[in-house]
């Protein structure tokens, strides 16, 4: 518990999120990352649309998928669903 | 019933102006039928609910109204209790006011959204028809399914016959609303004993009642976006209620419930007073109904219908001269501590009647509760227990009368022979 977080007396009630969701980084839950061989990889996209966290993006101006780690909670579906074998599981 | 002014239990003189009292009405109701009446005055936006003997006739009322067009109430008809409580948690946060009711096994079904409902801070008002829980199978009134939610963040008031079910109901609106508050509110009425049983009652214009509870005002809160907005879902300004605390946050928002319910002590008494000036009725300081305790030696301590019969038995030793008197927790939580530390202080010998067991509790969760309170009072009386009424089961003046007598022999020998005792039950 840091000093940052705030007292009773000066939350919202019931809960209401004073932040949004974007800056409650769950990265770091992961004990697995993601990590792609750009060679297997064929840019199906099946990961994008698989990942539950909305963790991989489409970069169309690069042309490729990008892994965000601060949301990545390192479930392995994506590497789980890739037709090429291209996402390995790896311990961080 | 007041007139020109009543002493509240901190001593203090409550003038009553005759001429803002309000002609009234006087109507043959059950329990159940007042519990809708209030209702219907009480300008509801929406009703969730589900059948449940002793409770059935308070929505089947209600229903009667929507269909007759006599109020502009959402009605809505749910498969189950814990289902009906869901659509009025997500009524009332949205700004709505929002009722509904039940009892007994229906309660015990609602038990998760309890919780939820008050830690999402809707102030949904809800009458439990109190009644046993199974098994075996038990329609018939005792306080087992409100006591066992004692600890869910709700209020709880209980209401000793149909004239104060009508105006509780109606003052457990503004309770619940009030933005120090903003709690759900249970107001318990005994089973058959008042729910089925007709009383006359009088019941304020419709008008008055609106203008009583006026329109629900909400908090503002900020939200995830920076804004500063009214405290309720709606598209246009979206937010988050109720979502994951964990273990560096779920604590501090405990303790905002805590705050809440402790605000409501003050709320309620506030209600009374204000309901009092239109109405000319108060019970107690909407706390605690106090009866002959001034020099009262030995009392009894209860809740509910079974105050009537108390009252009844205290005339009848007053006039042999027993310095007997009762103490009748009308809100149960908040726990009005100093109340019942101001009320019993002084008296000998006290008997706390319990309608529910608390198994293996060492007795019921009303003597845990007036006991643990009074350990704080230096020369405390002597605290015994009585189970009563379970199942429905009568509870005669004889036997309120032994439960007296027992007493005076605490307060004779200095000794208690039985700290936890049943009434009526056959050994």
């Amino acid at each position: 518990m840091t000093s940052q977080e705030k007292s009773w007396r000066e939350i919202s009630p019931a809960g209401v999120c004073w932040k949004p969701s974007t800056e409650f980084l769950t990265g770091d839950w992961k004990t697995y990352k993601p990590v792609r061989d750009i060679e297997k990889c064929t840019r199906c996209l099946l990961c994008v649309l698989f990942c539950p966290d909305g963790a991989i993006h489409w970069k169309p101006q690069k042309e490729d998928i990008e892994f965000d780690y601060n949301f990545c909670k390192g479930c392995g579906i994506c590497s789980n669903e890739c037709p090429t074998k291209a996402i390995e599981m790896k311990l961080e | 019933m007041p007139n020109e002014g009543y002493r509240n239990e901190a001593g203090i003189e409550v003038r009553v102006k005759m001429k803002s009292i309000v002609k009234q009405e006087v109507l043959a109701l059950n329990g159940d039928e007042a519990v809708a009446y209030a209702a219907k005055q009480s300008d509801v936006d929406v009703v969730a609910a589900y059948p449940i003997t002793p409770q059935t006739i308070i929505v089947e009322r209600f229903s009667e109204y929507v269909a007759n067009g006599e109020v502009e109430t959402e009605f809505v008809c749910t498969e189950s209790e814990h289902s009906a409580l869901a659509a009025c948690l997500s009524a009332a946060v949205t700004g709505a006011r929002t009722f509904t009711a039940s009892a007994s096994a229906g309660l015990a079904l609602m038990h998760e959204m309890l919780f939820v409902t008050s830690g999402c801070r809707a102030p949904v008002v809800m009458a439990i028809a109190n009644r046993a829980l199974s098994a075996p199978l038990n329609i018939h009134g005792d306080h087992s399914d409100t006591m066992v939610e004692r600890d869910s963040g709700w209020i709880q008031i209980y209401v000793e016959n149909a004239q104060e079910v009508y105006d509780t109901i109606i003052q457990a609106f503004r309770i619940a609303e009030n933005q120090e508050v903003l709690l759900p509110v249970m107001v318990g009425l005994d089973g058959f004993t008042l729910s089925h049983t007709l009383e006359n009652v009088r019941v304020l214009p419709d008008d008055d009642v609106k203008k009583f509870v006026g329109v629900r005002q909400l908090p503002e809160v900020v939200t995830h976006e920076g804004k500063t907005v009214p405290f309720k879902l709606d598209p246009e300004n979206p937010m988050t209620m109720g979502p994951i605390a964990l273990p560096n946050y779920y604590f501090e928002f405990k303790r905002q419930q805590e705050e809440a319910i402790g605000n409501a002590a003050n709320v309620i008494q506030q209600v009374n007073e204000e309901y009092a000036q239109i109405s000319g009725r108060h019970y107690g300081n909407g706390l605690v109904d106090t009866y002959c305790l001034e020099d009262a030696e030995t009392a009894i301590v209860c809740l509910g219908s079974t105050a009537g019969t108390v009252k009844t038995v205290v005339d009848e030793l007053r006039a042999n001269g027993v310095k007997a008197g009762l103490l009748r927790i009308r809100t149960f939580r908040p726990l009005p501590v100093k109340e019942i530390i101001k009320a019993l202080e002084n008296v000998k010998a006290v008997a706390v009647m319990d309608r529910s067991m608390s198994f293996g509790g060492n007795g019921g969760p009303v003597f845990h509760e007036i006991r643990h309170v009074l350990y704080d009072v230096k020369k405390h009386p002597y605290v015994v227990d009585y189970f009563y009424g379970l199942g429905g089961r009568d509870t005669s003046p004889i036997q309120i009368g032994k439960i007296y007598e027992d007493l005076q022999r605490i307060v004779q020998t200095r000794r208690v022979k039985n700290p936890i005792n049943n009434v009526g039950l056959r050994e």
